[in-house]
């Protein structure tokens, strides 16, 4: 009987890290898509596509390299400027149009993915992680851990301070949290805002990015994996709250966990339990846990 | 009946020879194959070898039949079966299609088997799909698998690995769907007779990314358990095994015939180490020893070159040898399609020849049977991973060899069915 | 007033010769399937248009009724319950319904990108539902050999009676629809769609009012839904999966969201090049191509096909005729 439940919480620890990696991953995606839609109220469906993007080119990056964090630093810049690109390109056309931009932003996924199928073809590609990640740590309870995983918690961990001391500690911080209070005002004083707008696009696309590289080391990827990545981005931000950084680690932390208990004590419908989650939350409070009201 | 590979081919440089010199043949009519494979989405490289296999099929025949011209059309699908459906309607309804060769995915072809009941005028036969029911529940007259379904093909294995590694006690972890179902079916009815027992199975959703929370339920080394089978496809193989690894698991790996298919030795990355030596079971080797094997290898990469696959895939096979079939009974009854391809039909009932992998012969149901291989991957000399043949089981038939009414007893497979009484 | 009376006409004349002049595949494939699918669709240009709420579930909701229908008329491997044909057309159509509501009320406070965003993710949760659940949707194999019923004798599963079928219940839900939005419920919902403060200050329910909006188009994305499945005689995981979804908004997109017409003309165009357009490029990038028009018409022409042709007659017969029940620029919806 002692056994047994040593056993059970040897269990439950190891699910629950994986809950907090999976929320990691969750978080660094989704963070970027609610940066964007917190300052341009734009839903960006193509957000998925700029993941997987970002995962084959760190894929091809690092291989060519041999290094790893060349193909972070690579999928964040290609991915980055395809984001701006996509900003300058078809969606400053109809800048307040929000409706329209996630219809456009459709389409872009549906040609990104098919090109993407062209260039990199059906298979799973996964990234090679530096030599020094790919050991175990001992952990409590757990027994051990490994290294690769509780780096992308470090990673989410980074990346959302990072984000939070941008926002609240700089100007270009200033600039775009003033631009989520009120836009026409941050105009009339002179501000660049068309250029403000690139930038948080460029921004929140070198996140997809970089997500993309991280999860393809961690886990790996495939076609198919951007309208993956899309959904949790669109559940944590409806959960969570739209627009706010807190909230999309919150809305992540849920939803992986949910996801990851569903799949270990009830793995046939751990998928389903996250909607009902998203349900439960928007009949309690339509704009997200930490939304402002729309 | 049973033709073999040499007469094979002494036929075909005949029936080129009269496709160039018989004037007389362009004034019969011309006999309309579709092809219907997935050209879209993830399983496009897979449906792109599949029509290979019928051009390659068509070219040995010079490309007509006893002075009937053969003209190929396709269609495509993206692995949906109501997309394959709105296909197959494109090429028999609207382009006229005398012969349909297709569809790749085991729904579809649940789909497509059930439409042929619609169509008496076309005779059906099936790509690469091999799903139990298309040709056991209440199967369709007109449509005829000259390929072995996804039971036949793990079948043996269950038997070789009590009887030949001494494993008796395994776990299982697979797909929820219906194709690792009907893997593991094949398997068990041969495992638990040879006295095998199942610990547990460990289900997960299709495109399940992270089986970290499955891993930490699963031993790590050989104990209590012998070894594993896994049952996943694509990047969900490739993910379980390298988290499995990750985690330091070292169980020996058996694998579903998805495992060590063209899509996961594909594989870029770590998980690549991970595949050698995983063994597993299907219709094809790579590596056969086998001169119709060797022989097809060889013309289609002939005919194909650099834009083919290194080797032909699982698919090309399959779509292969079912349009070979299609071409052969139209041979006998030269080309005549009279009163619903009665006679086509009847031919290709009884026909018996020798594909790529051996001779294959239908049974009642009109599936085939034919031999399995035993495989374990290897990598090779150019650093490509391939399928080394470790045992040729012939003539497995549809019904696992237990006979019809032993098999039909165990009911169709799911979840739950079977179980090995431990 | 007459220009469109004759428009009428000339669309009634096509729909009742059409079959004597095409084989079984324009028929049933390419006639059936625009009809049936042009009807989910219909459902999301009806919300859209005149309720402002752009919902990416109503293929789910077709689903529903889809497999309700499979369900109640051919079981499959012990799943299902066998009735008579009325008794489980009406038990689906008010499934359809219900689910309409369901979705109404979860996506009841929220407007414009919200309400797409929500809508998605319930449309995958049902999908991930049906994947998984054996009892009632038979996993992954779903239903098969679902035939529609023979009624005194006439087999409606036949091509030409399945296409008079589609084509009248087609025309019965676009005339219903025409008609709904012209009472003081439909006024009511565009009033909603323009001023909601205002109609709220006015007594109105407004909730209630979306909720029963999504309801109607439940109800009409059923009858779709119930077609659909006679079309493919089965139904599956795969027929309420990420694709077809994003199809239904696509064929919207494409005939023009602002008009019930568009649902249509959006269904037909969208059918035609999803059978044909292996004959003009490589099938393999056809993806790349439906994207890429997708694209051209949100950025040039976002009221679509039936956009571009009424902006052009306007152009052409030199005074721009202005509908009043419908809102001719369909930029503004979601704001």
């Amino acid at each position: 009987m002692e056994a047994l439940l040593d056993i059970n919480w040897r269990l439950f620890a190891i699910v629950t890290l994986n809950g907090l990696t999976l929320a990691s991953l969750y978080f660094i995606v989704a963070s970027g898509f609610s940066l964007i839609f917190g300052l341009m109220r734009v839903v960006n469906m193509a957000h998925g596509s700029l993941y997987l993007l970002g995962a084959y080119i760190g894929f091809e990056v690092s291989e060519a390299t041999g290094s790893w964090l060349l193909g972070i630093a690579a999928a964040a810049v290609v991915v980055g400027a395809a984001g701006a690109a996509l900003q300058v390109s078809i969606l400053s056309w109809m800048q307040g149009q929000d409706l329209r931009q996630a219809l456009a932003t459709i389409g872009v996924s549906i040609v990104a993915a098919d090109l993407m199928l062209a260039q990199w073809g059906g298979s799973a590609y996964q990234i090679t992680l530096p030599g020094a990640v790919s050991s175990f740590v001992p952990v409590p309870v757990a027994g051990r851990y490994a290294m690769a995983r509780l780096m992308l918690i470090g990673f989410a961990l980074v990346i959302g301070i990072g984000l939070w001391l941008m926002l609240n500690r700089t100007r270009v911080g200033m600039l775009i949290r003033a631009g989520v209070d009120d836009r026409r005002m941050l105009e009339a004083l002179g501000v660049n805002v068309p250029l403000v707008f690139v930038g948080v696009f460029a921004i929140g696309a070198g996140l997809a990015g970089v997500a993309g590289v991280i999860g393809g080391s961690v886990l790996s990827v495939s076609p198919g994996e951007d309208a993956r990545y899309l959904l949790s981005s669109l559940i944590v931000v409806i959960v969570g709250g739209m627009g706010s950084i807190p909230g999309a680690a919150i809305g992540a932390l849920l939803v992986a966990m949910a996801e990851t208990y569903g799949l270990a004590y009830t793995p046939t419908y751990g998928i389903v339990y996250t909607f009902a989650i998203m349900v439960a939350v928007l009949a309690v409070r339509p704009q997200g846990l930490l939304g402002r009201a729309a | 009946m049973l033709r073999n590979g040499l007469t094979l081919g002494a036929t075909a440089t005949l029936a080129a020879l009269m496709g160039t010199t018989a004037l007389s043949a362009q004034e019969e009519e011309t006999i309309t194959i579709g092809g219907l494979a997935t050209l879209e989405g993830p399983f496009a490289a897979p449906g792109e070898d599949g029509l290979r296999g019928v051009e390659l099929a068509i070219e040995e025949f010079g490309g007509e039949i006893a002075g009937h011209p053969i003209e190929m059309i396709t269609a495509s699908s993206d692995g949906n079966p109501d997309v394959a459906l709105e296909s197959a309607r494109r090429l028999v309804e609207q382009d006229g299609a005398d012969i349909m060769i297709g569809p790749l995915s085991g729904s579809e072809g649940i789909r497509i088997a059930q439409y042929a009941k619609e169509q008496p005028g076309t005779t059906f036969l099936n790509g690469g799909s091999a799903a139990i029911e298309t040709t056991l529940v209440d199967p369709a007259e007109n449509f005829f698998r000259f390929n072995t379904e996804g039971a036949q093909w793990t079948a043996p294995l269950g038997e070789y690995v009590v009887n030949e590694r001494g494993w008796d006690n395994i776990v299982i972890v697979s797909e929820d769907y219906s194709f690792p179902y009907a893997q593991i079916f094949g398997f068990m009815a041969t495992y638990c007779e040879a006295g095998g027992t199942v610990q547990d199975k460990y289900f997960t959703p299709v495109g399940n990314n992270d089986y970290s929370s499955v891993i930490a339920q699963l031993p790590l080394e050989t104990g209590e358990v012998d070894g594993m089978y896994v049952v996943l496809g694509g990047s969900d193989a490739v993910n379980f095994l390298s988290q499995y690894a990750q985690m330091g698991g070292q169980l020996p790996i058996v694998g579903g015939t998805n495992v060590t298919d063209q899509t996961v030795l594909t594989t870029q990355g770590p998980a690549r180490e991970l595949l050698p030596g995983i063994l597993s079971s299907g219709p094809v080797s790579d590596n056969a020893d086998l001169e119709a094997w060797q022989e097809f290898v060889q013309r289609y990469q002939d005919y194909f070159g650099d834009e083919g696959l290194p080797s032909p895939s699982l698919f090309a096979s399959n779509y292969y040898t079912n349009t070979k079939a299609a071409l052969l009974a139209l041979q006998e009854v030269e080309g005549d399609l009279s009163n619903d391809h009665e006679a086509l039909n009847e031919a290709l009932s009884n026909l018996e020849f020798t594909s790529p992998t051996g001779p294959v012969s239908l049974n009642e149901n009109r599936q085939a049977t034919a031999a399995i291989y035993i495989n374990e991957v290897v990598e090779q000399a150019d650093g490509s991973l391939a399928l080394e043949p470790l045992e040729r089981i012939e003539e497995v038939d549809q019904y696992l060899g237990l006979g019809r009414e032993a098999y039909m007893e165990l009911g169709l497979p799911s979840r739950d069915n079977p179980s090995c009484p431990s | 007033m007459t220009l469109r009376r004759l428009l009428t006409v000339v669309v009634a004349l096509v729909l009742l010769v059409y079959p004597f002049v095409v084989n079984s595949f324009w028929l049933v494939q390419i006639g059936g399937r625009t009809l049936g699918f042009g009807t989910i669709v219909l459902s999301l240009v009806f919300l859209t248009a005149y309720t402002g709420m752009l919902s990416l579930a109503q293929m789910t909701v077709a689903g529903v009724a889809g497999y309700a229908t499979a369900y109640f008329t051919a079981p499959t491997g012990g799943v299902g319950l066998e009735l008579a044909w009325p008794v489980a057309l009406i038990l689906a159509l008010g499934l359809a319904t219900l689910a309409g509501l369901l979705i109404g009320l979860v996506a009841v406070r929220t407007r414009g990108i919200y309400t797409l965003m929500i809508t998605l993710a319930v449309a995958m949760a049902f999908y991930y539902l049906t994947l998984q659940n054996y009892a009632v949707f038979n996993g992954f194999t779903g239903f098969n050999n679902v035939e529609p019923p023979v009624i005194a004798g006439l087999d409606l599963g036949a091509p030409l009676p399945f296409y008079y079928l589609s084509a009248v219940l087609a025309v019965l839900c676009y005339a219903g629809v025409r008609h709904v939005v012209r009472t003081p419920f439909g006024l009511a919902l565009q009033g909603l769609r323009d001023e909601p403060q205002r109609l709220q200050a006015l007594g109105y329910n407004v909730p209630l009012l979306r909720v029963l909006a999504f309801g109607l188009a439940g109800f009409v994305a059923g009858i779709g839904g119930i077609l659909n499945l006679w079309l493919n005689a089965s139904i599956s995981p795969g027929s309420v999966a990420l694709n077809p979804v994003i199809d239904v908004l696509m064929a919207g997109v494409l005939g023009g969201i602002g008009h019930p017409a568009g649902a249509y003309v959006g269904a037909f165009v969208f059918t035609i090049v999803d059978n044909f357009a292996i004959d003009f490029i490589a099938r393999e990038r056809f993806n790349t191509l439906i994207g890429l028009v997708f694209l051209a018409i949100v950025l040039f022409s976002p009221d679509g096909l039936t956009g571009l042709v009424r902006r052009a007659w306007a152009r052409w017969a030199g005074t721009g005729r202005r509908r009043d029940d419908a809102p001719d620029d369909s930029t503004n919806i979601g704001k």
